[in-house]
Order: structure tokens, then sequence, then C-alpha cells
């Protein structure tokens, strides 16, 4: 069959089932300047950026306009140009412009287009002068000063997350973005997930730092500070220091820190295979007692954060098993504490983490320390460690790749994919499977826990027992889940949740990136599994030896929480 | 309950006869404008008096007009507001205007007992009288097709709907027609949607019809929301059966069991209307399930509005029915595919659905006849501003401005200038002198850069002042911009800003390019028809009044002298008698002078507000 | 206010206009015409019972102008604050109405509901200054004194 064509910019391109021109446009070889068209969310066409001209004159946005063979637009034109010019004019005049001290001026898609355009004046007077900012969120900070209602932020929290703490509020040049009454975002259903900061082409929407209170804990010679690095970091900072996107750095990142002066730099994936060490343990438990079911996995902030607010009644079904990262941080606490050389120390515990919501879960009271202290003292995400690595000055690329720093050391493939959606239930399925071959694990990877869809279903086979097993990312995902599981329509016996859609490596605390760059960073740590010696949890000599050495009888106190429905 | 066809003509034939029974009437206007100027003492006089005199006049003035059915009274609005309160006498067909209580005595003595007119009551115009109501000049070249019934029948009483005719055309549709026919016979009568657009309502139903999926949707917009425009209300007030009549037959078309009217929230009386309406069709068995036998189903719902202008764009108001913020989306998909509830959706506004009955009943070659071929039908004007009569207006397409403005309205008042008339409210432009032959139809107006909007001809005087009018079109605009695409949400309002430090004497070089550009930006890339139109009234001012934007702007001058801080107050020395009146009580002792010799005005402390000129007992201040 | 009574209430409504998204706008509506305005208890409430977030209610209830989200008092005081009214020094008006009253810029509407002290830019009555208003009607040449007795006045009637 012929294929249709459509003329962008004189030059033929095949419409292949594309849903906009924009699409199309794309093929073509064209970055068209967009604010509010991102392809995981719906058509917003608020921006106006996006306009071609047709033959005729008239004018199409090209992300809301379904290609038509035989049609033929021009995606520059002088009028195109004064339009967009226009408009970035327009947005500017009601825009902070202190760039020069806004974090997100190297990738804020406004300046960027505004230099693009070579918008060298504003011929209106600016209405937004002052910040207004909102600093109540340990996991976000807003500045409505530097909104430019483009919505994609409004979209992501209510069409992909369900949570709905923000919404358009108010109408015309008086709208805004902003919570039920204006309240403070941390008094409202607000999950931290962050999500909305990953989408915001501006700084109005950034992650909180804790950067400056790390350096002062490295420069203070009485501290000692340890870190571990989730599995997902190790493949979101390559593109941001300069390599190519394929590139897993841990061995590097544990390097740079080291240059940068953290004292010990530990890797989560010893966290998260002693999670799956209890929690297929309690999954076993749950199978023989008969349940509750469905379980849910317990890994993700924002997902506990999510079933307190919306699904009080669900919190028996939660893993009691912390989340990797406070397990790891139970263990070093223990460790640093009671070891000699580090006698009379303050531990100083940071998390590198693709997670702006581990920073919510760092200060709740569930993991204060009997001395009063928290058990993880920092969060840092890709992002702050890709600016520290910066403000260090540290050449990423030509450094040399370290190992991380014993003990702990040992690693497994199993807990490198927690960092993707159905990672987690790899993992579990690893350990709880009694057939431990390579081909048990080839079985394992092909049941349908792959794949980076927002919703995966399997039945894997497990002595006598067939488990029937969700995977979800995206809580709106979750939340549809959810409804089908308390509706009756739907059984299972474990349900893995990560909040935001395709898991830990598409976390709002890692750099920003398209879908397709999203993909290579799941496909990376598939690769490091594969590279990984040992495949399983259990397998880990490090795990063992915690368990004996470090935590022995105390490990259920240690590595287990029992989250309580808050009091309303 | 009607059951069948014949059950409904049997009750029509009986209402019918009843109403042509009726002998001595007596309507009393009870319309907003009317009511607002008096109408209802009127009514309870008029009550009080024929049961003091014990007359008894066939006019059933049984409702009581201040419970809770208020204005629930004979008489909608004729439409000749301006000479309200209006009270007409049937079967004679006399019209009485300005009518006061102290003449209610003499209406019933001299009126209805003895039967003869009062001249003195009778609209006057150029030394004749006019008692006749058909003789005036205001109805004479109007044509009343979609108003015919609008101050002719009972508007709560469906028998009175019954009695002129009424649900006939759903009768035709439902035995003797197929949806098919249905279609046809609106696309071949060329009837064109009335709320602005202009778009087929042919097309659009038969692209409803063709729908694969259910369950489609009849939405009616009633969402009026033009300053200035109020013929919808007046169909939903007066005549709410043959809005839903055709509603109804849209659903047969169709095939759709469900339709929704949005009506705006300032019109709470349509709301009460159209739901007794509602009830009293569903009583009878003309809505609800297999209506009169014919297995076809149709229910009716009405949402209000809350307040809301840009509730009249199409995606906006379905979003508004869906319990959402009134935002419009962009499209495709278009309206016909993915509708309300995301389902195949015919919007139509009050008028298009209230031409439908004639239409079915007449046949669209009889429609097509009245007025252009490609542009027929009627249709219904609020004439506002400075006309002699203003009120609601019903003429065939195609009739000239000239005829409206100067044969039906009467020319402009105070023997005033005709300057322009705005067309087409915020979203349209403006017509001038040399417009004043212009046919009135959709494809005319288009010629000129301006379109028929939903209706409202507000006329304007040599007093006024055309950057003033574009101010206050955009000021309106720009307040009820929805606020999602930035051309109209950041636009708009820039615009305001220009415009507004113009009529204040603060205008610089470049504005006058600077809106220019502006609204070239919002008009090509804005999302809705809205914000496409948002700059309409700015565009075509300067298009024809770039001289008045300029001397505000180099010369700081308004020349209709309407900009209030363009003007400047003097004192004529030789007229001033120094008694420092003025100067007491200027706001801002802006005012100075010694007693008994002239005073003068400082002109940077002065705020123009007027104060020394209302002051003056000697005619010594001056505007100038 | 009872916000037992208040739940109980919207429980009605939500029985007669349901509880989808559809009925949102209709079902506040009803609420403003029973109290008058928007009361925020109702916010949470309307979100748990129609499976809304309260930030969309919230965004529905102020796109639509009709809706307020204050309450007003019964009586409604305008204080101009226009040019020729401020020269005629308005401001010492407002500010020992809002001392008299325990208001505030901010807080504009007595615990009692009875009065609202609001500015207004100008009421096009400069002659008058300095003026303000009660319910719409124009008082003119007002002292801190005169709006005193007026008050007075005011909660006497009532």
């Amino acid at each position: 069959m012929l294929k249709d064509y459509m003329l962008i910019d004189k030059i033929p391109v095949p419409i292949e089932g594309e849903k906009n021109i924009l699409a199309l446009v794309q093929k073509a070889g064209i970055d068209m300047p967009t604010f509010c068209y991102y392809s995981e969310l719906s058509v917003y066409g608020a921006c106006r950026m996006c306009m071609v001209e047709d033959d005729r004159g008239n004018m199409h946005a090209a992300c809301s306009t379904p290609p038509k063979a035989g049609m033929s637009v021009v995606t520059n034109s002088a009028r195109l140009r004064k339009y967009r010019k226009n408009i970035l004019e327009l947005l500017l005049a009601n825009h902070c412009r202190d760039c020069t001290t806004c974090e997100k001026s190297e990738n804020c898609r406004l300046k960027e287009l505004a230099r693009r355009f070579y918008i060298e004046d504003v011929r209106f007077p600016n209405g937004k002068t002052e910040p207004e900012r909102d600093e109540s969120s340990v996991c976000i900070s807003i500045d409505h000063s530097k909104c430019i209602l483009c919505g994609d932020c409004v979209r992501m929290c209510n069409e992909v997350q369900n949570v709905g703490a923000i919404s358009f509020v108010g109408r015309g040049s008086k709208m805004e973005v902003g919570t039920a009454f204006k309240v403070p975002i941390a008094n409202t259903q607000c999950v931290g997930c962050g999500q909305c900061s990953a989408v915001c082409p501006t700084g109005a929407i950034v992650v909180q730092k804790n950067v400056t209170r790390t350096w002062e804990a490295i420069y203070d010679p009485n501290t000692v500070v340890v870190a571990q690095i989730a599995p997902a970091v190790r493949t979101g900072v390559a593109k941001e220091l300069g390599e190519e996107n394929g590139v897993i750095a841990a061995g590097k990142i544990f390097a740079a820190m080291r240059r940068m002066g953290f004292n010990h730099v530990y890797d989560t994936t010893t966290g998260a295979d002693l999670t799956v060490t209890e929690e297929a343990e309690e999954f076993v438990e749950r199978l023989k007692e008969g349940g509750p079911f469905p379980m849910f996995t317990s890994c993700c902030p924002a997902w506990i954060r999510y079933a307190e607010n919306r699904h009080p009644e669900l919190l028996p079904n939660i893993s009691t098993c912390r989340s990797p990262m406070q397990m790891f941080g139970s263990v070093i606490k223990e460790y640093f504490e009671h070891n000699e050389k580090t006698a009379g120390k303050r531990i100083f515990s940071v998390a590198v983490m693709p997670c702006t919501a581990k920073k919510y879960e760092a200060i709740r009271p569930e993991f204060r320390r009997p001395d009063g202290t928290d058990t993880i003292d920092a969060i840092i995400t890709t992002q702050e460690l890709i600016q520290m690595i910066r403000e260090a000055g540290i050449d990423f690329k030509g450094i040399a790749p370290e190992s991380s720093s014993m003990p702990f050391g040992g690693t497994s493939g199993a807990g490198v994919i927690f960092g993707v959606t159905g990672g987690v239930t790899e993992a579990v399925l690893r350990n709880v499977e009694p057939d431990k071959t390579y081909s048990a694990l080839q079985q394992i990877a092909m049941s349908g826990v792959r794949g980076l869809e927002g919703v995966k279903e399997t039945t894997y086979q497990v002595g006598d027992q067939e488990l029937k097993i969700a995977m979800v990312s995206g809580l709106g995902n979750a939340e549809k889940l959810i409804r089908r599981v308390q509706s009756g329509e739907a059984f299972y016996h474990l349900i893995e949740v990560m909040a935001c859609p395709r898991g830990c490596i598409a976390g709002a605390g890692q750099p920003f990136a398209h879908s397709a760059e999203k993909a290579q960073r799941a496909k990376n740590l598939y690769t490091t599994d594969n590279m990984t010696q040992i495949k399983r949890s259990e397998a880990n000599p490090a795990i063992d030896e915690i368990y004996a050495k470090y935590i022995g009888r105390r490990a259920h106190s240690l590595l287990h929480v029992h989250y309580k429905a808050k009091k309303k | 309950m009607l059951k069948t066809r014949q059950d409904l003509q049997e009750l029509r034939r009986a209402c019918q006869e009843a109403f042509a029974a009726q002998e001595r009437r007596i309507l009393v206007c009870t319309g907003t404008g009317c009511a607002s100027s008096g109408s209802l003492d009127i009514y309870d006089r008029l009550v009080e008096l024929m049961k003091e005199k014990g007359i008894a006049c066939s006019v059933e003035l049984s409702k009581d007009p201040h419970g809770d059915e208020i204005r629930a009274t004979k008489g909608g609005c004729p439409g000749f507001c301006e000479f309200g309160p209006l009270v007409r006498i049937e079967p004679q067909g006399w019209l009485y205007t300005k009518v006061k209580l102290s003449d209610c005595e003499e209406i019933i003595d001299e009126t209805i007992v003895n039967g003869n007119p009062i001249q003195r009551l009778a609209y006057q115009r150029d030394g004749k009288i006019y008692v006749e109501k058909s003789a005036i000049p205001f109805y004479q070249k109007q044509r009343r097709l979609v108003l015919e019934h609008c101050g002719e029948i009972d508007s709560d009483s469906i028998e009175e709907y019954l009695g002129v005719g009424g649900y006939s055309a759903l009768e035709k549709a439902l035995f003797d027609m197929q949806p098919a026919d249905i279609v046809k016979e609106i696309m071949d009568s060329n009837l064109r949607g009335r709320g602005g657009g202009g778009f087929s309502a042919g097309t659009k139903w038969s692209q409803v019809a063709r729908q694969q999926a259910t369950p489609k949707y009849i939405v009616c917009n009633g969402d009026e929301g033009d300053p200035g425009a109020f013929m919808d209300r007046s169909v939903m007030e007066d005549d709410p059966h043959r809005m839903l009549e055709g509603m109804i037959i849209a659903g047969i078309a169709c095939g759709a069991n469900d339709g929704y009217i949005y009506v705006r929230a300032e019109y709470p009386m349509a709301v009460k209307k159209l739901r007794r309406a509602i009830e009293q069709a569903e009583a009878l068995g003309l809505l609800g399930d297999d209506i009169l036998g014919s297995g076809f189903s149709f229910h009716m719902h009405i949402n209000r509005g809350a307040g809301a202008f840009v509730c009249g764009e199409g995606s906006a108001l379905t979003a508004s029915i869906e319990g959402k913020r009134g935002m419009p989306r962009v499209k495709p998909p278009r309206t016909v595919e993915h509708g309300l509830f995301d389902k195949p959706t015919v919007l139509n506004n009050v008028e298009t659905f209230a031409n439908v009955s004639s239409i079915i009943l007449n046949g669209a070659d009889w429609y097509k006849g009245i007025g252009p071929e490609k542009s027929p039908g009627t249709k219904a004007f609020a004439l506002t501003g400075n006309v002699v009569n203003t009120g609601l207006i019903e003429v065939p397409m195609g009739t000239t401005l000239r005829e409206v403005i100067f044969d039906i309205g009467g020319g402009i008042r105070g023997g005033k200038k005709f300057k322009a008339v705005q067309i087409g409210g915020p979203s349209g432009g403006c017509l001038t002198e040399e417009h004043l032959d212009l046919p009135l139809d959709f494809d005319s107006l288009k010629k000129v850069g301006a379109i028929i909007g939903s209706g409202g001809l507000v006329v304007m005087d040599e007093d006024t002042c055309m950057v003033e009018v574009a101010r206050f079109f955009m000021h309106f605009t720009q307040n009820e911009s929805c606020g999602k695409c930035v051309p109209c949400r950041e636009g708009t309002k820039r615009m305001l800003e220009i415009l507004e430090r113009i009529v204040n004497g603060e205008g610089r070089e470049g504005d006058i390019e600077l809106l220019e550009e502006l609204a070239d930006t919002i008009t090509n890339t804005a999302l809705c028809g809205l914000g496409k139109t948002a700059a309409g009234p700015v565009v075509s001012t300067l298009k024809y009044f770039r001289d008045e934007y300029e001397a505000h702007i180099f010369e700081k001058r308004c020349p209709a002298g309407a900009c209030q801080r363009l003007k400047t107050y003097v004192i004529d020395p030789d007229k001033c008698m120094g008694c420092s009146k003025c100067a007491r009580n200027c706001p801002v002792e802006a005012i100075s002078g010694k007693l008994k010799s002239p005073f003068s005005i400082d002109v940077d402390k002065c705020i123009r507000c007027g104060v020394c000129v209302q002051n003056c007992a000697f005619g010594a201040v001056k505007e100038a | 206010m009872n916000v037992k009574e208040m739940y109980r209430r919207i429980d009605g409504y939500l029985d007669t206009y349901g509880r989808e998204e559809k009925s949102l706008i209709t079902v506040l509506q009803a609420i403003q015409e029973e109290y008058s305005y928007l009361p925020k208890e109702i916010f949470p409430y309307l979100a748990k019972e129609m499976n809304l977030h309260e930030a969309q209610i919230y965004g529905v209830a102020t796109f639509y102008e009709n809706f307020s989200l204050e309450a007003k008092g019964k009586y409604v005081i305008k204080v101009c604050d226009g040019t020729a009214c401020h020269v005629r020094k308005s401001a010492p008006i407002l500010e020992r109405l809002r001392n008299e009253l325990g208001l505030s810029a901010s807080k504009i509407t007595t615990d009692d509901l009875m009065f609202t002290v609001q500015t207004v830019a100008c009421l096009g009555a400069c002659g008058l200054a300095p003026a303000m208003t009660v319910n719409n009607k124009v008082y003119a040449s007002m002292t801190p004194e005169k709006a005193m007795d007026l008050l007075k006045q005011l909660r006497e009637e009532a």
C-alpha cells in the first residue's frame, strides 16, 4: 500500500500513524518550540508556540492537528516567527527574569526559546518581579513567579499520578497553579513524587536541595560522611556529565564522591538485597498464613504516602519491609556507631537517590533512631549529585572508576534491577523460586516482569502454588488497579507499586529525559544485571555478613516498619 | 398523558378552540425591561380594578405574580423595551406604551368597558399616533419567525403553545418522516447556526447522525453572554416549548435520546420557564420514554451556568456541563465526534433550535424564500445604544443596517449624528456610515470583516469615543478570558493595558503599532473562537477611526469629548463671580483665587472629577 | 456553623443530583444558595463523597464568577479610596472601622457575619468625598465619628 505523505517545509514526510503534525515535524528533523506538549501527557494546546502555516496562510497548532495526506505546511515563516516572538515576549513580561540565580537556568525551556528566537527587549512592564515561593515541602520547591501556566504539572499530578494536590485556580490573567485554598503544598495530598518538577519547563517547580548540608558535613572534620547510591542513579548521571547515555557510571560516581570528600561510599543495591530477603520471607509467610493479599511492596515512599492519604485501609497489606535505603541506612549507622575507627565522631548518612519523595521518607518519625537522629541524614538527588560534581570541578569523563567501600561491598544483579518497574518482583521471584539454575532465571525474566508498560500482570508457578502478580508504575495506574482489586474484579498475591511511571529510573530526582532516554536507562540496568556474577540477593555474601556480624537478632526491628493510618 | 398521535391531535384541537375563543385580553409585558419599569405593579393594579369593578375579563390572571412564579404572568416581551411598561389589548391589537399606575383605571373604563382606544397612551412618532401595534414602524419592517409567539402566548401554558399549533412539527417528524428526511430538510433549508459562526446546522446534524458511537447528545447553548444581547433569553422565557420542540426533533434526526440546555447564570427566569415547560411536556408525554407510542425516547436536562462568558464556546460549554472548569479544548476532535462526555454531540444555540419547527412544518423551500438563499431565514437582534427605539427585533436576513437603525430603530437619539454600530459584541467589530446599505447576512458581513455574532447591535452616535469603546470591549474580553492559552491570557491583558493608557492620556508613540501586532498574534494563534476574535473591536476601530487613536496619543485629546481623563477644566474669567464655591468643593484643592475675583484651576492637581462644574452657579467652569 | 448539619444537607444534594463529577457545579450551586457562599468545610467532604480532588473542586469554584468563597456580612461597608476621597482623608475612617470591628485588610468580615469592610477604587461620588457605602447606599462626607454613629445605628437595627 502506498504511504500517505505530508509536506513539511516542502519535504515529503510519510504519515505512519502519528497522531499529530508535531510528531511529523519532529520526524522531519525540526525541533519544534513547545512548552505544553509532552507525549506522555494529554494534549493541552495552550502555549501556541508550535503553530505551523499551511498553503493558504492558515495557522494550525501542530500538537493538536492530525496529519492529513497531501497537506503542506511550513514550520518557519515571517508570520510564524513574529507570533512566536510575541508569545515569548508576552510570557517573559509576566515572568521573574532573575536567570542568573535561577537553578533551572541551564535547563530552562523559556530561557532557551527566548534565546533561540532572539528576544532582545520586552516591551511590556514586568508583572512578576518578586518571587512567590512555597518552601513548605521537603521534596519540591515552588515559585509561582516563574510559572508560565503550561499546565504540565497539573496534568501530571492529576492525570498520571491521580494525586490531585494542585489544579488551575482562578481564571484568566488571575489564573495560577495552586492547591485548594492556596494552602502550602506540604499540607495537601502531595506525595512528594516530584513528577511535577520533572515536567516543569521553567524553574517554577524544582527539587528541594540538600547540597549545602552535605557539603557542610563533608567539611566538618568530626563528621564521618557515609553515602549510598541507589540503582537508578548510575544510569542517570552520564548524559549530563558529558558521557554517552548508555554508560553505567557506578564506578565513576564512587570515585568522584571520594574525591569530593565522602568518607565511605556504598551501593544501595546491597540494601535492595536485604529487602528482597526480608520481603520474600514475608511473602512466603503470607502464602503459608493465607494472607493478607494482595501484598503491596513498600520500597516507594511516594506510594506509601499515597496509600496513607487515600487508602489507609490497605496499610495492613503493605509489606512491613523498610525501603532498601532505610534498611541499608540502619545497617550503616549500626555499623559505624559500633566501629572503633569512627567512635566519637558524628555519622552523617547520605543517600543519593533518583527520588524526591525519599526526602520525606528520610524525616519520617518511623525512622528516627532511639538517640533522636534520623537513619538517613540527607538525600541527594541525582540532579544534586551532578551539581556537586560540577561544583567540585571534577572531570567526570576522565575519572577512573573505583569500587564501593568495604564492608558491604558485594552486590547482586537482583538489587540493581530494583530501579525499574518490575524489578522488585523479578528479584523476589529469583529468591522464592527453588530452582536456582540459569534457565530458571531466564524463565523469570520472560514471565512478563520486564517492560516499561504502566501495568503488567503475570502468573508464576512456584511449586504447586500459582502466584498472581501485578506490577504498576504511576500512581494513577495503581489507583485503577486498586479499584479492580477492591471491587473483586481482580485478585493478586503480590502488587509491586512504583509511583513514577517506568519506575525509579524516571524518578523526579533524575535529570530531565525523554521517553527514549528513559528506555535506555532501563536497558542499562538490565545490562548491569547481565554482567553481574551474582544474580540473586541471597547469594550476595554481604547479606549473610550483615545478618551474622552486624545486626543479628535486631534484624526485625531494624529492617521493618509498621505504617499506621494517620489521625484525621 | 398522551399515548398516541391521535391523543395529541385531539388535545391540540381543543387547545386551538380555546385559544381562538378568548375575547378580551389585557397583556402586561413582564419582560425584564418592563418589569424593571414597574409592570408588575400595573398588573396588580389592573387585577384589583377589575375585581372592584366586577369586570369579567377573559384574561385568566390567575397566577400570583409575587409568589414563586413572579413574572409568570401573561405576556412575554414584545421587544419594544424602550417604551415599557407595555400593555396590550387583544383582540384589537392595541399597544399602550409607558403605562403608569394612574393610567390603569382609564384603561379599564375606557378600553375594556367602552371599547375605545386611549390615544394618549399610544405610540407616537413624528406627530403620528399608532394605536395598533402592527402599524408601528418598529414592528412593520420586522418579520417574526423565531419570536412569533413572544408576547402572544402565555409561556407558562403548554396548552396555549398547542393552541397556536405547537408540537405539530414534532408530530410530523415522529410519524411522517424518517430521521434521514429530517436531516435532509434541515440541510436543504440552509439553516445556519445563529450562535455566531454561521455553520450549517444541517451539516452538523448529518455528521452526528453518521456517527457510530452512542449515546449521542443534543446540547442547546443558552449561554448568551454578549453584553447587550438578549434574543435567546426572550425565546427561553417567552416561548420555551418552541426550543424544546426543535431539540427533540434534532434528537430524532441524529439518534440522540438526551438533551442538555445550558442556560447562563444571569437568566434565572429562563431556567424557571424551561423547567416548567419540561415538566409540562413530560406530563403530557411529549418528553420521556416512548413519546406518543412512537418508540422514541428523549430526556431533557438543564444546566445552569455559574458565571463564565467563555462557556459560550462549545468545548468550554460541554466541559462546564461535565462539572469541570469551562476551558476550551483543542480541536479536532470536533464536537460532532467527541462532544459532551466525549460522545457525538449536536451543539446549536437557542435561536437555531427555535427555527427548526417551522422548517419541518413548512419545508426547506419556504424557508429559503426568506432572505438570501445562502443565508436564509430571519435574525433576531438586540438593538441598543444611542438609537431611538431600543429593543428586540427580528428581521429577514439581508435587511440593511439602514433599515434596522433608521426605520425600525427610529434613527439616532437626540438628533445626533450616526457614527458607528458595534455588531457581534466583544467578538465583533464596528460598521460605519459606509456600511449602512450593507445587507445583514453571514456572507455579506464576512466580506467586510465583521460577524453577526449572537446578534447584539450597539448603535453609537457622534459623542461616542471609539477608543473608549475598544477599551470597554477589551476590558470585557480580558476579564472573561479563561486563561488557558498564552496569546489570549497575556495578550488581551497587554492590549487592555495599552488602551487604558491611551484613554488616560498616557499613550505613547508606537502604541498603535503594538496594538496591531498583538491583535494579529492573538487572532492567528489563540486556541478558541473567543480568543481568535478578542481583538476584533480594536482592529475595526483602528481601521475606521485611527485618527481618534492618534488624537488621544499625540494631541492628548479625545475628539468625541468622552474621555474623562483627557478633559481639562477651565474657569471663564468673564463669567466667574469669585464666589469660591468651586474651590470649597474641589476634593483635591486644585482651585484657588481671591474672593470676588476670578478663580483658576491648577491643571496638575486637577483629577477631572467634574465637581466644580456641578457646583458653579454661573456656568463659568467649562470642559475643554 | 454546625458542620454535621451542613454535611447532612450536602448528602441531600448529592442524593438528588448524583455523586458523579458532572453534578459538581449543580451541587456547588445548591450549597451556595443555601449558605450564600461555599464554606471551606465542604471541600474535603465533597472531595471524599464525589471521589474528586479537593484542589480540583477549588479550581472549579474559582473559575466561575458566581461562586463566592467568603461569607459576607449582613452589612457590606465599602470605603472609597479613590483619589478624591483619599486626599479628603478616607483612610482614618477605614482604620477606625477596622479597629472597632477587629478587622484588617486580610480579615474583612466579622465572625458574627454582621459586617464586611472593604475598600473600593472610586465610587464616582468625588463631590461627596470622603464617601462610603453600606449595602450600596451612599453615605457622603464621612468622618470617623460619623462612621461610628452609623455603625451604632446599624447594630441597633440588626
